[in-house]
């Protein structure tokens, strides 16, 4: 695809449509990537993006990341801040149904000569742990009152009840529990669809992979070993997933409410209903910041539940301890936020509330908020490829204060899912990475061909983009050996 | 089957198509379009089970949003497929009214071929509108 004459290119990695280009647009919109990776964006990107644009009390840039593809209200990728004390509003359309999708990286001091004869069997126990496919369930058994407080209390109530480390917590964003989570706030539906899938990891991009790090994709080795990478050929474990139903509830609910009183009590008009906003300070606003907090600590608790039976797997199979077997996270990252944070706008410090849809933070060195043994690195972040290419750690930059200090999430689609599917077939695709040394066991062979590899842009590609912007740089690159695909 | 999944719309997500020679008929088959965005066969799916719903809104294309949401709904809470063979819809002093009974069973990934699993119903370009053969619907789901 060509890029639309509407789009100037700034520098190399940086391009702008100016507020001129669509009635109501409050601040130009802005794109972070390569020529080709916007050649490789589809049109609707800069449709949404130019929409987001017209956020009442947007400030800055309403911005997208290199892997951005088109999604519903703003694109995937998509990042803006809003001023509250100027009548900022907060979207869900900003965050997207699956409030706090994440990732989390988990070491081993395992190598891949000792866990690669036993891949199939790890594979398959993880298979078996960690409930995965359409409307999975079970892993935790808890009563509806018991899942107020977990959404409440995020990783803590899981550690407190004995599923994780206490290190767990200051290895995640947010020490696994963000403040403000109030359950009052939230539906009996929204606890009906999530209190029996915490510990699950869902379907469609959702996955559990046991990685290798090479000692060629060490690219500081130095920093990889401030984060326990130093072992030629060590295993990793990273997964990828959500706060399930009870965010997607959450979302859905809110998203009802504020499209009925937008326009009535508030007088916003929006391009896209599913841009349907509230100022934050509002009635409406304020439930809905507390409900969504909800379900960001729903999801801390979802992976730290996965993480316990990770740790359960790899103990199972290698007839070891978790602490024997060195499994420390690396770090938990959040791509489906709004938070509050403070930030530089036009040479001041605001405090703004930051939508990240499919886009982590990534904090620099000396920053607020970041865990005290990482405070002079910066901010780990966790950028998973497809099933097939391989994923990174990356590290936050001093020079992301433009984009609120937030970076790719992954390598974004390319293809849509029904076009994959007629190229690929799933169960042939699963023998062919079997032939390539990666074991995948699926609850979905016609899902797993969606996943293709050839299905999304070049993950490399994106995390330069990102380097060459100053948004992040990266660390390490890790190749899959087997992968729980949900 | 009156409805169809469309290339090339949603990249990441599921985006359909249902029409109906009348608002029952369509709705019918964006419930089936919504369950077969999950699993592979909707005719696999047994009539064990049901659930009564009946919902009301004071705009058509929301009452229709509103009933998929239900399907996903019980979908989570109950781990049902379900389908619904016939719903009422009449107007009321300006709420449309919904009543019906969905039919179906637990999900059995021995049996059901999964695809995707539905998040949710969104609302962008979500649409329903009258034609001159009937009614045409466009939805995208997030998944």
């Amino acid at each position: 695809m060509t890029i639309p004459a509407k789009v100037k290119q700034l520098s190399e990695t940086l391009w702008e449509i100016a507020p001129s280009y669509k009635a109501g647009m409050k601040v130009p919109a802005r794109i972070v990537g390569t020529r080709n990776l916007l050649e490789s964006m589809d049109d609707a990107v800069f449709d949404q993006l130019t929409n987001v644009a017209t956020l009442p009390g947007i400030v800055g840039y309403a911005y997208c990341m290199p892997d951005g593809h088109s999604g519903y209200g703003f694109p995937i990728g998509g990042v803006a801040a809003t001023d509250p004390a100027r009548g900022g509003v907060i979207s869900p359309g900003g965050i997207g149904f699956d409030i706090n999708c994440g990732m989390r990286l988990i070491r081993t001091n395992l190598t891949l000569e000792e866990v690669a004869p036993r891949i199939k069997e790890l594979i398959d126990t993880l298979f078996e742990l960690v409930p995965s496919g359409v409307g999975s369930r079970g892993a935790l058994k808890i009563s509806k009152p018991q899942f107020l407080e977990l959404v409440e209390q995020g990783s803590r109530w899981c550690v407190r009840h004995g599923y994780g480390w206490p290190e767990d917590l200051e290895l995640t964003e947010e020490v696994g529990c963000i403040e403000g989570a109030d359950a009052a706030s939230i539906s009996k539906k929204a606890i009906d669809r999530g209190f029996n899938q915490v510990g699950t990891l869902g379907s469609g991009n959702h996955y559990l992979e046991v990685q290798v790090v090479r000692p060629e994709n060490v690219f500081d080795s130095s920093l990889a070993a401030r984060f326990g990478l130093n072992v030629p050929n060590q295993v990793v474990v990273m997964f990828h997933c959500g706060s399930r139903g009870f965010g997607h509830q959450v979302a859905t609910d809110y998203l009802r409410l504020f499209l009925s009183v937008m326009r009535k009590k508030y007088g916003i008009e929006m391009r896209d209903r599913e841009l349907a906003c509230a100022p934050l300070h509002s009635p409406e606003g304020t439930d809905y910041f507390a409900a969504m907090k909800c379900a960001l600590n729903m999801a801390f608790a979802n992976r730290q539940i996965i993480l316990h039976h990770v740790r359960k797997a790899f103990s199972r199979v290698f007839s070891r301890s978790a602490e024997e077997l060195g499994m420390h996270m690396i770090y938990d990252v959040s791509h489906n936020t709004a938070k509050l944070e403070r930030h530089l706008i036009d040479d001041r410090a605001l405090e703004v509330l930051v939508h990240r849809k499919g886009a982590p933070r990534a904090f620099a060195r000396g920053m607020e908020d970041l865990p005290p043994r990482y405070k002079d690195l910066g901010q780990p972040v966790i950028i998973g490829g497809s099933m097939e290419t391989g994923s990174y750690l990356l590290l936050g930059s001093s020079e992301g204060q433009e984009t609120f200090f937030s970076t790719a999430h992954g390598s974004g689609r390319r293809m849509s899912r029904t076009k994959a599917r007629k190229i690929w077939q799933g169960d042939k695709l699963l023998r062919e990475l079997k032939h390539r040394g990666i074991y995948v066991r699926t609850a979905s062979l016609r899902g797993l061909a969606e996943e293709a590899g050839g299905a999304y842009k070049d993950i490399d590609e994106v995390v330069e983009a990102t380097t060459r912007a100053g948004l992040s740089k990266p660390v390490a690159r890790f190749v899959p050996i087997g992968n729980v695909k949900g | 089957m009156a409805y169809r999944f469309l290339d090339s719309v949603a990249i990441a997500d599921v985006a359909f198509e249902a029409t109906g020679e009348d608002l029952a008929e369509l709705f019918v088959a964006a419930g089936d379009a919504t369950i077969n965005t999950m699993i592979d066969s909707v005719d696999g799916i047994l009539a064990k089970t049901s659930r009564k719903i009946q919902l009301s809104n004071g705009e058509l294309d929301l009452l229709l949003f509103d009933f998929l949401q239900e399907l996903i709904y019980y979908k989570d809470a109950d781990g049902l497929l379900l389908r619904v063979p016939r719903v009422e819809i009449e107007e009321q002093g300006g709420e449309f009214k919904l009543i019906a009974t969905g039919f179906g069973e637990e999900i059995d990934p021995t049996r059901h071929e999964q695809r995707a699993d539905v998040k949710a119903v969104t609302l962008h370009q979500f649409k329903l509108e009258q034609t001159s053969e009937g009614w045409r619907c466009f939805v995208i789901l997030d998944i």
